[in-house]
């Protein structure tokens, strides 16, 4: 059934499409469109889960890790200062190997008080053992809920689905939503191999000495790096089922490209624009917009990025004293690989927009410099 | 009675391949003999004994067990903390000097 | 040796809790556990946030309770209680007891938020908070359930806790939760009654149990039930359940109230107190029995007068 809905409300499609059994969030601005819709299905009947309406997103995701402790299928939303309350709990959901999927929508943190988009929320996250999938459209959010509930629950590892704050969040597109039942043959319901039950009691997260922490940290990256597979495998089964794949990166005319963009998010549709405007000047251009970032899908950029002859980076979000994330990302992955010039540049933060211009802009410079003249190249800052 | 758990074993990871992939308890505390830190020691005078269970009531180590309608300290467990002999309304338990 | 006669217990022979635990000699927090367990059965989970319990039952890869358990976040027994519940039950399991066990610090202060937050929802759960009155895991330092003129850690003689303890009680009860009841290790029959009768109340359910700790309260340990007991018969803390948050009914008065000076000379960390000092605290004590038999009494005038 194809539906023309907002980006929220495609996370709201994922989780019912994927049944989920217990939500529990709590309202931020730009995510509270998620949620609304979600109690809406819940007091309906239209989905069948408990709601738990919490005080904070603290307690929002200290609920979950219980409930999907307990063995069942679990979902919230958030955004930047929500999101941010919850960092410790980040921890214990991967930690803990809880498959719990996340919606989160990125916005600015303050101060001072900024709702627009700005990746430093989702970002300040990379380290706490989630899976993290930046999408482009809307059609992208709701298939990527789903295809992240069978990842997560088939590795153990919990995952973030974020969107761009209002440029994605609260823009309207038509949707495909698929048919519940082509959904439960491609997502079976969870059946986790350890849960919290009183038929087969043990205690979970009890004192872990030197002895053994470090080898749950090292399965849990072993884990890990298996995703891009999982991610290949269950995006193409998704294809066969439902007409769209869904891949570590999306790779856009780069198969001549002598510049390639790195970009994620909303900037990677935009992206686009920019290339097929500048192909048309006769500029071979094209882009990698990055959907997986965490685990980073090292094999796949190298694969695409080394033939490059130009990389240039776009991130709106930064590592203050170090660089834009993505750029360090990429930067990594290339390194004794390719000695191909990559050029970091920063834009859009806070809400600042991002236009086929500002490519322009990018494009233009990394074409007429032979390498960065700054570790970091600003777009668009008031000097 | 004396619980089966107590029987429990100690678990020992030789490998990664081994453990489970988060932390789970899969055996019992009940290896963990506390009796070894206990510096003085309780002794039950039966022939004074109420069979009240108010040593058994009282004991935070679960240490002291109903055999034949009487109460029976597992050494193997007690830490000597003396809460059987200071409740014991008979006063039938004395508390001595652990000989290591 | 006698002739063996039937013995009679007061509680269930049964035991949830295996020794071979961490507890140190003479723990109160260890007897509660007992206690409850006793009372709730091996249908119970346990959410248990950092305090001396998150020690007490062993390092991974053992337990010692012979019932699940969650050992979560610091600020959040409540909330994984409540979302423990909520899986459970959307995965076909209606009937086991969800309960959140939490030292004082998890509840007076760091967990706080989300037990309000519960028991504003009145998700059904039991929350239980055993109190030793300071952050006893860390090593003894002040919480906001200490009383005052304790020494702490963080507290010293010089500079000891001046304020009065949190009434977590009527907190809980201005939540207007179905159920609450203040019990003691030292009263483990009244613990075990009001526990299971709890446990056939749907809704958010707290009980506050007063737990000596020998460590940290420099006493004896085998003092522990003696200060438990001394500390209802002197209504330091006395024992009553609350319903609804209006319905008070004490469930141990003491025909004497004794004075408060013989439950603090058994404990190094009032060592220091000044007559003075003690007098304040007994002051502050009949204050609070007194509102406390006003409370009942309201509710035996109300009841009389509604029934």
């Amino acid at each position: 059934m194809k539906k023309v809905i907002m980006g929220n409300h495609a996370l709201s499609y994922g989780a019912m499409l994927a049944r989920v059994q217990v939500i529990s969030a709590y309202p931020i601005t730009p995510q509270t469109q998620v949620v609304e819709l979600l109690s809406e299905m819940c007091a309906s009947k239209a989905l069948e889960a408990q709601f738990i309406k919490v005080e904070s997103e603290h307690s929002a995701m200290a609920a979950l890790i219980g409930a999907s402790l307990a063995g069942a299928r679990t979902f919230t939303a958030t955004s930047a200062h929500g999101l941010t309350l919850m960092h410790e709990l980040l921890h214990w959901a991967a930690g803990g190997r809880l498959p719990i999927v996340m919606g989160n929508i990125n916005r600015a943190l303050a101060p001072g008080w900024n709702i627009w988009a700005d990746q430093n929320d989702s970002l300040s996250q990379r380290d706490t053992g989630w899976m993290q999938f930046y999408c482009a459209n809307n059609q992208e959010v709701l298939d990527s809920v789903i295809q992240a509930y069978k990842v997560a629950e088939r590795l153990y590892i919990p995952a973030m689905i974020i969107l761009d704050a209002f440029s994605l969040s609260h823009t309207y597109e038509v949707v495909d939503i698929p048919e519940q039942s082509q959904v439960d043959a491609y997502l079976p319901p969870f059946k986790p191999a350890f849960r919290l039950t009183p038929d087969e009691p043990h205690a979970f997260g009890g004192l872990t000495s030197p002895d053994y922490y470090f080898e749950l940290r090292y399965k849990l990256q072993k884990a890990m790096e298996n995703v891009p597979e999982i991610i290949e495998e269950t995006g193409r089964e998704y294809e066969k089922k439902f007409g769209r794949y869904l891949g570590a990166v999306e790779a856009y005319q780069v198969d001549d490209a002598d510049l390639i963009l790195v970009t994620s998010g909303t900037a990677g549709s935009t992206a686009k624009v920019a290339v097929d405007k500048l192909r048309k000047r006769g500029l071979k251009v094209g882009n990698l917009r990055i959907r997986l970032f965490r685990p980073f899908p090292f094999e796949i950029v190298r694969h695409y990025l080394r033939r490059a002859k130009k990389v240039a980076v776009v991130d709106r979000n930064i590592s203050y004293g170090h660089h834009g994330i993505f750029y360090q990302e990429t930067k990594s992955a290339l390194y004794g690989f390719s000695s191909v010039p990559i050029f970091g540049f920063i834009a859009g933060l806070g809400g600042r927009d991002i236009t086929p211009e500002t490519f322009e802009e990018i494009i233009d410079y990394t074409f007429s410099h032979e390498t960065p003249e700054a570790e970091i190249i600003w777009i668009g800052v008031k000097k | 009675m004396k619980n089966k758990k107590r029987k429990a074993e100690k678990i020992i990871f030789n490998s990664e391949k081994d453990m489970p992939i988060t932390p789970m308890s899969l055996g019992s505390m009940a290896f963990n003999l506390t009796g070894s830190w206990r510096n003085i020691r309780p002794l039950i005078d039966l022939n004074n004994c109420l069979q009240c269970g108010i040593c058994w009531k009282f004991c935070p180590d679960a240490a002291i067990v109903i055999e034949n309608e009487f109460p029976v300290i597992d050494y193997d467990y007690c830490k000597g903390c003396g809460l059987c002999a200071e409740e014991c309304p008979a006063k039938c338990i004395t508390m001595e000097e652990e000989v290591k | 040796m006698k002739k063996a006669r039937t013995m009679k217990l007061s509680l269930p022979i049964e035991e949830y809790m295996n020794p071979g635990h961490l507890a140190c000699q003479g723990c109160g927090a260890t007897l509660a556990m007992r206690y409850v367990l006793k009372a709730l059965g091996q249908k119970t989970v346990l959410c248990i946030p950092a305090c001396c319990w998150s020690v007490i039952d062993g390092p991974f890869p053992y337990s010692c309770l012979d019932v699940p358990i969650f050992h979560c976040a610091f600020e959040t027994a409540a909330a994984s209680a409540s979302g423990v519940k909520a899986g459970l039950e959307m995965v076909g399991d209606k009937e086991t007891t969800v309960v959140a066990w939490a030292g004082d610090g998890g509840t007076f202060d760091i967990g706080i938020q989300a037990l309000s937050g519960a028991a504003e929802r009145n998700d059904n759960i039991i929350y239980v908070c055993y109190d030793n009155e300071a952050y006893m895991n860390t090593g003894i330092q002040r919480s906001s359930a200490t009383p005052y003129g304790a020494w702490t850690t963080t507290t010293p003689v010089k500079h000891f806790k001046d304020q009065p303890k949190k009434d977590i009680v009527a907190i809980m009860a201005a939540h207007r939760i179905p159920y609450l009841a203040t019990a003691s290790v030292a009263y483990p029959e009244d613990l075990f009654r009001k526990m299971k009768k709890a446990k056939e109340i749907k809704g958010t359910r707290f009980f506050h149990i007063f737990a000596p700790c020998p460590t940290g309260w420099r006493s004896r340990p085998e003092d522990t039930i003696k200060l438990a007991r001394l500390a209802v018969q002197t209504c330091y803390f006395p024992l009553f359940e609350v319903e609804w948050g209006e319905k008070y009914t004490i469930n141990i008065k003491p025909k004497e109230k004794k004075p408060v000076v013989d439950y603090l000379r058994l404990q190094g960390r009032f060592s220091h107190l000044t007559e003075k000092e003690i007098e304040l605290i007994q002051a502050g004590i009949d204050r609070q029995w007194h509102r406390l038999l006003r409370l009942a009494s309201e509710r035996e005038k109300l009841s009389v007068g509604g029934e």
